[in-house]
């Protein structure tokens, strides 16, 4: 037994051994090979991968889509591309940058504002990258450069594709811009697995509709395999296929109406928001002041860049979506309506209005803007003469949570959902708002005070809304109470099929108001621009239409006791000047909201600028540019 | 004590178990890899090759606590590691998570990768298997170990890991031939699998087709698939005899590699290092190859022999396998260069395999005296 166990083992050990030995010659075997494979690769074939490597990047050639383009809802081109020679360098090819750099001034008009851009390139790019210095060559500069071309290694002239916007500022916050790809977009690239598709590409959308609609804007990228000379110039393509270009937008804005709007919010500070009220379609989406997104496109050179970032108007900033105001009186309706709807008031009850609101036991009295008061107030005319003490008792009268959640229906403090980027929800307080928002401080400064109720009331106070909110609101109440997500394209035309897609609306939402209520609301805002006292009437005298409308004044700073003077205040202090419309009041086709920021009273600043855009878009008739307005010591102060 | 005798005593503890030659071996290799690293995450920062040497050393303090371990204990080891494998590679099939469209991943508190426990957890129970077999193998025996191979491999390969499946089912398959499967059989498995190859055709996913196409006419997708092959033969060709020197391959730095850190980080190596780099690579693998070799042939037990044999020519597996694929004559298949590529986990895995390793080398004197 123990026998043949040592034989068995002593059988098994050679086994082994010699299986051990077969591996092991395997192994070498297997080595060899690669040994092999790689002196065929570095020995033998290495002029042939040499000229590959050096060549690369003509080897295979991504042929880059045309990026589609953007209309508006007329067909109006508003970004398109063209085809432009750039004088381009591999900075790791070339020994001293500045040198050269010097030498090609000499053949090349090379501007101090184009070192100073390409700088910046330079810091914020890798090595290997070829970087343009001029672009938009003309056909002298390219043959002057040619001739010279031996004198630069590492410089070359390429055809590239350039995006253009050929309205310049105008609607420059809604169409947004192009620029090259930085670290994080290569990384979000990467991570939704589309860098084959970008190969090539180096700019990419960064605002505005060219950011949010970059999937359908970009295309696909096609591809060129090249037989390159020994000067690295390709001779012939040895295969392809060809690129798909980017899908058109044809965008809801009217480029014209946008015009008229910038150019009577002329040099305030402020955003607008049109939106027909019938499906939603965003007509006029405006941010003042703007800049000029052709700035981008090469890189913006650091000056201009400072200029825009820096300015204390904060160009770059898009008021209508990003910017949250104080909706001071606009927001009167509104919480009349809540009142109408909870059954707090009834529309024949009067108050007596004596110029201020009082509480029993509190010394603090809430001011109306009117000395003496309105007089006996009914809800209608609480709306057309706009009387705080009316609202300032309703408001004492009405939980918080309840007008909150009021509101909230009407889309306030959360985000319209409007397809481009960068929306903010602005502020809707309420109890649990305040708690969260105060989580820090002391349990006195988390609680929800009446005070706070009273100020919240007429809009002031916590509340903050955008321009593109209390346009959505103004525009639901003004298609009798069915809201429309607000969108900026209307269709999308496929490059390939040709086929046109229409934008993918939600289902209109019907928000849950009686008729008789919101009809007791439009007559109101109809009143403001007709009824003696209303406070749109002066402005809206003689239009050949009839419209709705609400002004609105937000305190920007509180002045304590003092009665508000708006020639004493300094210009960045003074109140935001509100306007909401809607026209024609029978058969509203458009609804706005106009915010000026600092324009001090809404009916006598922003007011205007809402009749302009009514009479083009009602009537064509394009404002007079001679109309005196409050801009001039508004400029004075802001220089 | 005299302190020298002390230190003395403390560095004997230490390095008792370990092997000289595959350590010496190891810090060259670790120390060229972060090197190679350095520059494949762009010769900027040092956050990855610090990466790699925190990779390193975890990995280090497992294999020295591996080398410790008896082989006896390690064979005792053997039953419950598989069967835990198994059933978190089930639990996988079940419950995984889901990323890149594989589902390799389990969530147990942290998220894991059964299949690395099972690149040593197969050997080990192969190992254990036929020494207890040892007297006289039958047909049965043979069958039977097929079977415990292909659960853990099949299971793997359907997550899908073309990569980690291949090199399971190797590692498994040189316990088996180790132990003498017989060459008739081994012949005829070969011909059978060849009949098989239409019907695995059939099994597989678009994208392992897709790789098999490539690999025999990679201008077929050359933004696409053949990219991969297409740009790291150009950098090793390029990089010639003697390489365009450390951080300069202009293939690696220009982002032509792909995945240049990881699978594909020989292509950085190649054009950097040129042929010379290479030929001090194959080097290294075989002074590891060959020292495993003899660990095994030397080894006093059956489990220890097959387990060394096994573990040694894996890592040998690895390194043909991705030295192939890089280099353009094998398909490609997520396999990582050994003990080059930045990873934590594959790191970990081979160096607890140099672990065994050194715990046979050393433990065998106590063994047989």
């Amino acid at each position: 037994m123990i026998g043949t166990a040592i034989k068995n083992r002593e059988a098994e050990l050679t086994v082994f051994r010699t299986r051990a030995l077969f591996a092991g010659f395997c192994v070498l075997l297997a080595f060899a090979i690669l040994a092999g494979r790689m002196v065929y690769l570095q020995v033998i074939k290495r002029e042939h991968y040499h000229t590959l490597a050096e060549a690369n990047r003509i080897s295979v050639v991504p042929v880059v889509p045309n990026r589609g383009l953007i209309l508006d809802r007329n067909g109006e081109v508003l970004a398109a591309n063209y085809s432009a020679y750039t004088l381009e360098v591999m900075p790791s090819r070339v020994a001293n940058l500045d040198k050269a750099l010097d030498d090609l001034a000499t053949v090349i008009d090379i501007q101090p504002r184009d070192r100073r851009r390409f700088k910046r390139l330079l810091e914020e790019s890798k090595n290997f990258e070829s970087l343009p210095i001029r672009t938009r060559l003309t056909d002298e500069e390219i043959a002057r450069f040619a001739v010279n071309r031996y004198r630069f290694p590492g410089f070359d002239i390429q055809a590239r594709l350039f995006r253009n916007y050929p309205h310049g500022e105008v609607a420059s916050h809604a169409i947004g811009y192009i620029g090259r790809i930085n670290d994080s977009e290569v990384k979000k690239i990467e991570s939704g697995g589309l860098a084959a598709n970008y190969k090539g590409t180096d700019h990419i959308g960064k605002l505005g509709i060219e950011g949010s609609y970059e999937s359908e804007l970009h295309g696909t990228t096609g591809s060129r395999q090249v037989e390159i000379d020994a000067g690295g110039r390709p001779i012939r393509s040895l295969a392809s296929s060809a690129p798909q270009s980017g899908n058109n937008l044809t965008l809801t804005l009217d480029i014209k109406l946008q015009k008229v709007a910038e150019q009577s919010l002329a040099n305030f500070r402020g955003g607008l928001v049109a939106i027909d009220p019938r499906n939603g379609e965003v007509l006029a989406l405006v941010s003042k002041p703007g800049f000029d997104p052709n700035l981008f496109v090469d890189g913006i050179d650091p000056v201009n860049w400072d200029l825009l970032n820096n300015s204390p108007d904060k160009p770059l900033l898009n008021r209508s979506l990003r910017g949250a105001y104080p909706p001071g009186s606009t927001i009167k309706p509104f919480l009349a309506l809540a009142a109408l709807e909870s059954g707090k008031r009834n529309p024949a009850q009067s108050i007596s209005d004596p110029g201020y609101f009082a509480l029993p036991g509190v010394a603090h009295r809430w001011r109306d803007d009117k000395e003496g008061g309105h007089g006996s107030v009914d809800m209608h005319k609480s709306i057309v003469v706009s009387c705080d003490t009316y609202y300032y008792q309703l408001a004492s009268e009405t939980e918080i949570d309840k007008t909150a959640a009021f509101l909230g229906l009407l889309g306030f403090g959360e985000k319209t959902s409007i397809d481009i980027d960068g929306e903010v929800e602005g502020v809707l307080p309420s109890r649990a708002w305040k708690e969260k928002r105060f989580a820090r401080a002391a349990s006195d400064g988390r609680k929800w005070y009446l005070g706070d109720s009273i100020s919240a009331g007429i809009g002031q106070g916590y509340n903050a809304f955008t321009p593109m909110q209390l346009a959505h609101a103004i525009a639901a109440i003004a298609n009798d109470g069915v809201a429309h997500r607000p969108h900026l394209v209307r269709n999308v035309t496929d490059s390939a099929t040709g086929k046109v897609r229409a934008f993918d609306k939600a289902p209109p939402q019907a928000l849950p108001f009686k008729p008789e209520n919101v009809a007791i609301i439009k007559n109101a805002l109809v009143g403001v621009t007709r009824d003696a006292g209303g406070t749109g009437v002066r402005v809206f005298a003689g239009a050949g239409y009839v419209s709705g409308g609400k002004t609105g004044t937000a305190q920007v700073f509180g002045l304590k006791g003092e009665k508000y003077r708006e020639s004493k205040v300094a210009e960045r202090l003074r109140d935001h000047a509100w306007y909401i419309a809607y026209a024609p009041a029978d058969k509203p086709v458009i609804a706005l909201a106009v915010l000026v920021e600092n324009g001090g009273f809404g009916a006598t600043t922003a007011a205007p600028i809402a009749r302009d855009l009514l009479d083009y878009y009602l009537l064509g008739k394009q404002p007079d540019p001679k109309k005196p307005k409050l801009v001039s010591d508004a400029v004075k102060d802001a220089d | 004590m005299p302190l020298k005798t002390l230190i003395n005593r403390v560095f004997d503890s230490l390095t008792r178990r370990l092997d000289g030659p595959l350590m010496v071996t190891l810090i060259v290799l670790a120390a060229l890899s972060m090197t190679v690293v350095f520059s494949a995450s762009g010769g900027q920062t040092f956050d990855r090759s610090l990466g790699q040497l925190r990779n390193f050393a975890v990995a280090l303090v497992a294999m020295w606590i591996v080398a410790n371990i008896p082989p006896q204990t390690l064979m005792r080891l053997a039953i419950p590691i598989y069967i835990g494998g198994l059933m978190l590679l089930i639990g996988v099939a079940l419950f995984g998570e889901i990323r890149n469209g594989a589902r390799r991943w389990l969530y147990v508190g942290i998220i894991i990768q059964p299949s690395e426990i099972m690149k040593l957890g197969v050997p080990l129970l192969l190992a254990w298997y036929f020494h207890r077999r040892e007297e006289g193998l039958a047909l049965k025996d043979y069958a039977v170990a097929a079977l415990m191979l292909m659960l853990p491999a099949g299971l793997i390969m359907r997550q899908p890991d073309l990569g980690t499946s291949i090199m399971i089912f190797s590692s498994g398959f040189f316990v088996i031939f180790l132990a003498g499967l017989s060459w008739k059989l081994i012949v005829s498995a070969a011909v059978a699998a060849a009949a098989a190859l239409p019907f695995a055709w059939t099994m597989m996913h678009d994208y392992q087709r897709q790789r098999v196409f490539t690999l025999l006419d990679p201008m077929q997708d050359p933004l696409g698939a053949g990219y991969h092959i297409i740009q790291s033969t150009i950098a090793i060709g390029s990089g010639g005899l003697l390489g365009k020197g450390w951080l300069n391959g202009s293939q690696a730095q220009l982002d032509f590699i792909p995945e240049r850190s990881t699978d594909f980080i020989l292509a950085v190596y190649g054009e950097e290092f040129g042929l010379l780099g290479n030929l001090l690579l194959l080097t290294l693998y075989l002074i590891v190859i060959g020292r495993g070799l003899m660990i095994a042939v030397n080894a006093p037990t059956t489990f220890s022999r097959l387990l060394a044999g096994a573990i040694t020519l894996t890592f040998f597996m690895y390194a043909f396998v991705n030295v192939g694929m890089v280099t353009g004559i094998l398909p490609v298949v997520g396999v990582p260069l050994p003990l080059i590529s930045y990873g934590g986990t594959a790191i970990l895995t081979m160096l607890v395999g140099f672990g065994i390793l050194m715990s046979i080398s050393t433990h065998k004197r106590l063994v047989s005296t």
